[in-house]
């Protein structure tokens, strides 16, 4: 049974049909890797799977349940998170605070018992701040707890944020180019960071990326898109030899 | 020098009541970047509920509370039919709607309870201090002692707790807030609440330190506020706080030094001096616009 299923997914922006007739499907435990040229439509199927756009046609699938029409925060909590392609952190909350805004949807107190301090309060509260502390050490961050988000650098925003998604206990965690602007010895260790995440959260990973080492490195499955339409998927491998993704990267 | 700890203590008076306005101004513009002239008159609804609550005969403290609750109530129905469906829509057409709605609560107070001033009932009776030949009103400590306690617990609420952070998630990135499940509609009608809330013990105080209400009494402490607002920076909640004392202080000080008359000269006089030096406010941060 697929986790997420796009069936038939297209985006009318005016007369520009930016995705058209898409179908994906992600299994349990999987890493895929979303590909393509520039404009290809990567980030604005993200924007419809995680309900940013609303698509046009076609349906959207989590568990079997269609997330049709949900808002955001809805598709939040049917299991769904994501990063961005430029960093889009909380820059003037602290560390865990940006964690912990992530870990809301299992927050139950009322907006009184916030106001009256009640027992309920603070039970949560402390169970948020630890899940968080537990969180930030995996990714190696715990003595930055208290550190104001924009002030981190830049590989450790980018870690910042993965650890932020997988905060609302996501299905499938959506990473939109996380290697961006990373040098070779940061996108090995983000290789690693994305294999461990999938075995230790054991959530579906996927990812938007251009950078072939980290793709070709860690996906099981590639999934390639070209002005908006499916191209081709695959194996790496596949995908390598496969002379329309070439085509379409190199030109002829 | 007694006569300046005498001012300076009637600016505290006035300035916190100020500063308590000030909030609703500021969050609500940290958080959907709106300012909301029908905010002033908020504080007019709160102060026309205790008019004729306390006329009935309640006790006080819960005319408080009544006319709170009746606030934050319309505080968030004027968000959720006013200024919800344009939230997409340019900023300009927002800050016009929130002028109509200024007017709208502003002319329908005039149909249903009239435009003529009517004397604010004088039930608290509290006694005033004596500190060394000093005389403080009782309302004026009371006044006082109510702002601190609701700036402190504002200021809690926002850091500590899960809706406070939200707020302050959805003010600096909303869409990547909803992407982490939050809730913006709710975060925002929570926003409204508060700062209606805070409207309506600003307007009650206010009335007792000015026992004259009528339809239009918002308009002047709402554009003081709002100049508080703005003079400590907008969208920052320490910033609306130490503007609006900062505000009610001067205003004491040029009435008792200067003329009473030149007051509001002043007081937005001090606003365009800190405007020049430091366009963000006091507590604003520069934002410096890359190339």
């Amino acid at each position: 049974m697929a986790i997420l299923e796009a069936k038939n997914i297209g985006i009318q922006f005016g007369g520009l049909k930016a995705v058209d007739k898409f179908n994906l499907e992600i299994f349990e435990n999987e890493i895929v890797g979303l590909i393509g040229p520039n404009g290809a439509g990567k980030t604005t199927t993200f924007n419809m799977l995680t309900g940013v756009y609303q698509p046009t046609s076609g349906d959207i699938f989590v568990e079997e349940e269609s997330i049709l029409g949900l808002k955001p925060n809805q598709t939040v909590s049917k299991g769904l998170a994501r990063t961005f392609q430029n960093i889009r952190l909380f820059g003037e909350l602290s560390v865990i605070d940006n964690i912990k805004i992530a870990f809301q949807k299992n927050m139950s107190y009322s907006i009184l018992s916030g106001i009256l301090k009640t027992p309920k309060y603070w039970t949560e509260e402390r169970i948020a701040d630890q899940k968080a502390r537990e969180l930030l050490d995996i990714f190696d961050m715990e003595h930055l707890a208290g550190v104001t988000a924009k002030n981190l650098p830049y590989g450790r925003q980018r870690k910042l944020e993965i650890a932020r998604a997988l905060a609302t206990d996501p299905k499938v965690l959506m990473l939109d180019e996380p290697a961006a602007g990373m040098n070779p010895q940061e996108t090995r260790e983000l290789m690693d960071t994305i294999s461990f995440i999938k075995d230790k959260f054991d959530v579906s990973i996927l990812l938007i990326e251009h950078d072939m080492n980290l793709v070709m490195g860690i996906c099981e499955r590639i999934v390639v898109l070209n002005y908006g339409v499916l191209l081709a998927q695959g194996t790496p491998e596949e995908i390598r030899n496969n002379p329309q993704v070439i085509k379409a990267y190199l030109g002829e | 020098m007694e006569k300046f700890i005498q001012q300076l203590i009637n600016g505290l008076h006035v300035g916190s009541i100020y500063a308590l306005i000030a909030l609703g101004y500021t969050m609500v513009y940290g958080i959907i970047q709106l300012i909301n002239f029908a905010h002033g008159d908020i504080l007019m609804i709160g102060a026309f509920s205790a008019y004729f609550l306390i006329g009935s005969g309640i006790p006080i403290w819960l005319v408080i509370i009544i006319s709170v609750l009746l606030c934050v109530l319309v505080g968030v129905i004027i968000e959720k039919f006013a200024y919800k469906p344009l939230r997409e829509a340019p900023r300009i057409s927002a800050l016009i709607t929130a002028i109509a709605v200024s007017l709208f609560l502003e002319n329908l107070f005039m149909v249903l309870f009239k435009p003529d001033p009517r004397p604010f009932p004088q039930t608290w009776d509290i006694p005033s201090l004596n500190i060394g030949g000093l005389q403080i009103e009782g309302i004026t400590i009371v006044t006082i002692v109510i702002s601190v306690i609701l700036m402190i617990a504002l200021e809690i609420f926002v850091n500590k707790t899960k809706n406070g952070k939200a707020m302050k998630a959805t003010s600096q990135d909303a869409q990547a807030s909803t992407l982490m499940g939050i809730n913006i509609n709710k975060t925002i009608s929570v926003t409204f609440a508060i700062g209606s809330g805070l409207a309506a013990v600003g307007g009650i105080l206010y009335s007792m330190a000015y026992p004259l209400i009528d339809p239009y009494m918002g308009m002047m402490p709402g554009l003081k506020a709002f100049v508080a607002a703005v003079l400590g920076g907008i969208g920052i909640i320490p910033g609306a706080m130490l503007g609006g004392v900062v505000m009610g202080i001067a205003e004491s000080m040029t009435k008792s030094y200067i003329s009473s008359q030149l007051s509001d000269a002043v007081v937005f006089g001090i606003l365009i001096i800190v405007l020049l030096v430091k366009p963000s406010g006091i507590f604003g941060k520069n934002t410096r616009e890359k190339v």
